[in-house]
């Protein structure tokens, strides 16, 4: 007891205190060095995160000040249809030709097509497993089920790209009688792979939460155990459980090795999930080694890299008032 | 005293990469060419112990970056440097650097096993990777359609049959991309409506088309490709910034030797001497 009130004195009252014993002086200079300490790490991350989002744009930003690069990769060549001889699609990704093509359309497609995919597949095998986990497993199995999901989200991305293309793309094609073994659907899936245990961990987390007293209320009330965890405790977990399939669909669009190694990486524009896709993500790391630094070419693949940002930052700007939104309904506005 | 000091530092700071240097040779490129370099850096080792030869890949652009970079003295590339890579060079060092054919090689297509076909016209190579053919039938094999498999556009191969092949066209937008020819090799030999290209040195358990010209149909064999009669034959080459001096130039010269050129046989390629 004494020793807090020291320590607190020792913490509120520096500017004030009078003469103060040599060790609680030497204790008041420790805490100081250890808070500055921990404010310098959380700086450092934070200054990190922007120079890399100034480096980045500074590399991008050649584009549009550089009169080669403007010729070459104007924003009209990058987002509308060109005119291209007959029979001829009007948006590329051709990068290395003699009149380079750089629509980014194709590539949209290809990340939305396996993202979406992805998503489909991991957000219901993630939720629903969570809500498993937490509502209706017995105590046993969900401490197997926990680790085991949790082991998944270990495995390098690089093991799971490896399964997909040798393994999953003969099953996947003979299943759906696609043409081809490398599409969306299998990239899709490998991503799905990924990140099902990002979205279970969470998941399970917010349900877990979700105070006792509210399942005890609606039990009282005459609900069944599926009613309880569908009607109640499921919506109060409502904003965590979308921060879960935020963070998984984070992952799945800017996840490259998957993509790179299972899609076959055609730079075609088809909805059909057994075509080929070309992701943003896996555009940069296919072609970034070989290029001619401070070309043209150079300076579109950071722009992805920016496009890669920009999406990720709007779709967590989305979630968040999103979340604030629901919290406030559930909470009948006195949160 | 002071001056002399400081001169000293200097001095003794400019040597120790030097230092560091002398005795190690950096050799980086195109991942076609790695194995070939790799055993002529072996076999020249075992006669010049003193020198260290390290060989590694990445890619004909990644090798001639380094160069551009100055992180690698020989860079191997399975192209022709461009002119943008040129023109860096030129403006680094004032050299447009020394361009030395040390192998050849033929970029050959391969398809399936179970394909019925053996041989394709240029032109009917060409249709298929420009996406005009679709369907086997269109060139005399299976009614199936065709499943292309291409490299990542980083890839030198990619340039030389997007120049050679496709006369500079585009690849059509349905053209799967791969990295590297032994994925290629894999994924042929795994579909069997599909085609691909790649070196040759690569190509084991699939089959390799011969290219139709006239009424002749020729092989990607090592005379036909050394007589200059397989019409996808490349050379594969050696860029340094000057003219080779040095460690450099032994090996070089150890590469284009007889003793040199019959380690290009036995890698699976092709003699350019």
């Amino acid at each position: 007891m004494d020793r807090q009130a020291t320590m607190e004195q020792g913490l509120t009252q520096t500017a004030f205190a009078p003469a103060l014993s040599p060790t609680a002086r030497r204790r008041q200079l420790r805490e100081k060095a250890i808070a500055g300490f921990i404010t310098l790490m959380a700086f450092t991350g934070i200054a990190a995160l922007i120079l890399i989002i100034v480096f980045v744009a500074k590399e991008a930003l050649a584009l549009f000040t550089d009169p080669a690069a403007r010729h070459e990769a104007s924003l009209s060549k990058m987002f509308l249809a060109q005119d291209v001889p007959p029979g001829r699609p009007p948006f590329r990704w051709q990068p290395v030709s003699r009149v380079p093509k750089v629509s980014m359309i194709p590539l949209f497609v290809g990340t939305l097509k396996t993202t979406v995919v992805s998503m489909f597949v991991a957000v219901p095998l993630g939720v629903f497993g969570a809500l498993f986990a937490a509502e209706f497993a017995p105590r046993r199995l969900r401490e197997l089920l926990k680790p085991v999901i949790e082991l998944l989200a270990g495995i390098p991305s690089v093991v799971l790209g490896f399964f997909a293309l040798m393994v999953m793309s003969t099953v996947v094609k003979d299943l759906f009688h696609f043409d081809r073994p490398l599409n969306a659907m299998v990239a899709g899936l490998g991503l799905a792979l990924a990140i099902v245990p990002v979205i279970f961990t969470v998941s399970e987390d917010a349900l877990t939460a979700v105070p006792r007293s509210y399942r005890e209320a609606s039990l009282a009330l005459g609900a069944t155990p599926w009613e309880t965890a569908w009607k109640v405790v499921l919506p109060a977990a409502a904003p965590g459980i979308l921060a879960a399939c935020v963070l998984g669909f984070g992952r799945a669009i800017g996840e490259t090795m998957i993509v790179l190694m299972a899609s076959g990486n055609a730079d075609v524009i088809s909805w059909s999930l057994g075509d080929s896709a070309r992701s943003l993500s896996a555009t940069i790391a296919a072609e970034m080694g070989e290029v001619v630094v401070g070309s043209p070419h150079y300076s579109l693949l950071f722009f992805i890299g920016v496009q890669l940002f920009v999406f990720t930052f709007v779709l967590n700007l989305l979630a968040s008032t999103w979340t604030k939104r629901v919290v406030r309904k559930l909470t009948g506005g006195a949160a | 005293m002071k001056a002399f000091l400081q001169s000293l530092v200097v001095a003794v700071l400019l040597a120790l990469p030097l230092a560091a240097q002398a005795g190690t040779l950096t050799v980086k490129g195109s991942d076609t060419m790695v194995i070939l370099g790799q055993r002529w850096a072996e076999e020249f080792m075992k006669k010049n112990a003193s020198t260290k030869v390290q060989v590694t890949g990445g890619g004909s652009g990644v090798g001639l970056a380094a160069l551009q970079n100055g992180t690698t003295e020989i860079a191997m590339s399975s192209r022709e440097m461009k002119d943008a890579e040129k023109q860096k060079l030129r403006t680094r060092y004032n050299t447009t650097g020394t361009e030395i054919p040390v192998a050849k090689d033929g970029v050959t297509f391969y398809v399936n096993e179970a394909n019925p076909l053996n041989a394709l016209t240029v032109e009917q190579l060409r249709g298929i990777y420009v996406g005009d053919i679709t369907n086997w039938k269109q060139v005399g094999g299976a009614d199936a359609p065709i499943i292309i498999y291409s490299r990542e556009n980083s890839s030198g191969t990619y340039v030389f049959v997007k120049d050679h092949v496709l006369d500079g066209e585009d690849y059509a937008a349905s053209a799967q991309t791969l990295p590297g020819t032994a994925a290629v090799v894999n994924a042929v030999s795994k579909e069997k409506n599909s085609i691909g290209y790649g070196g040759a040195a690569y190509a084991k358990g699939i089959k390799e088309l011969k290219i139709k010209v006239g009424n002749e149909e020729i092989a990607p064999s090592a005379e036909n490709i050394k007589a200059g009669k397989y019409p996808l034959a490349r050379d594969l080459y050696f860029y340094l910034r000057n003219k080779p001096s040095g460690e450099a130039k032994t090996f070089i010269d150890f590469a284009l030797s007889p003793e040199g050129q019959a380690l290009v046989t036995k890698v699976g390629y092709f003699p350019v001497k």
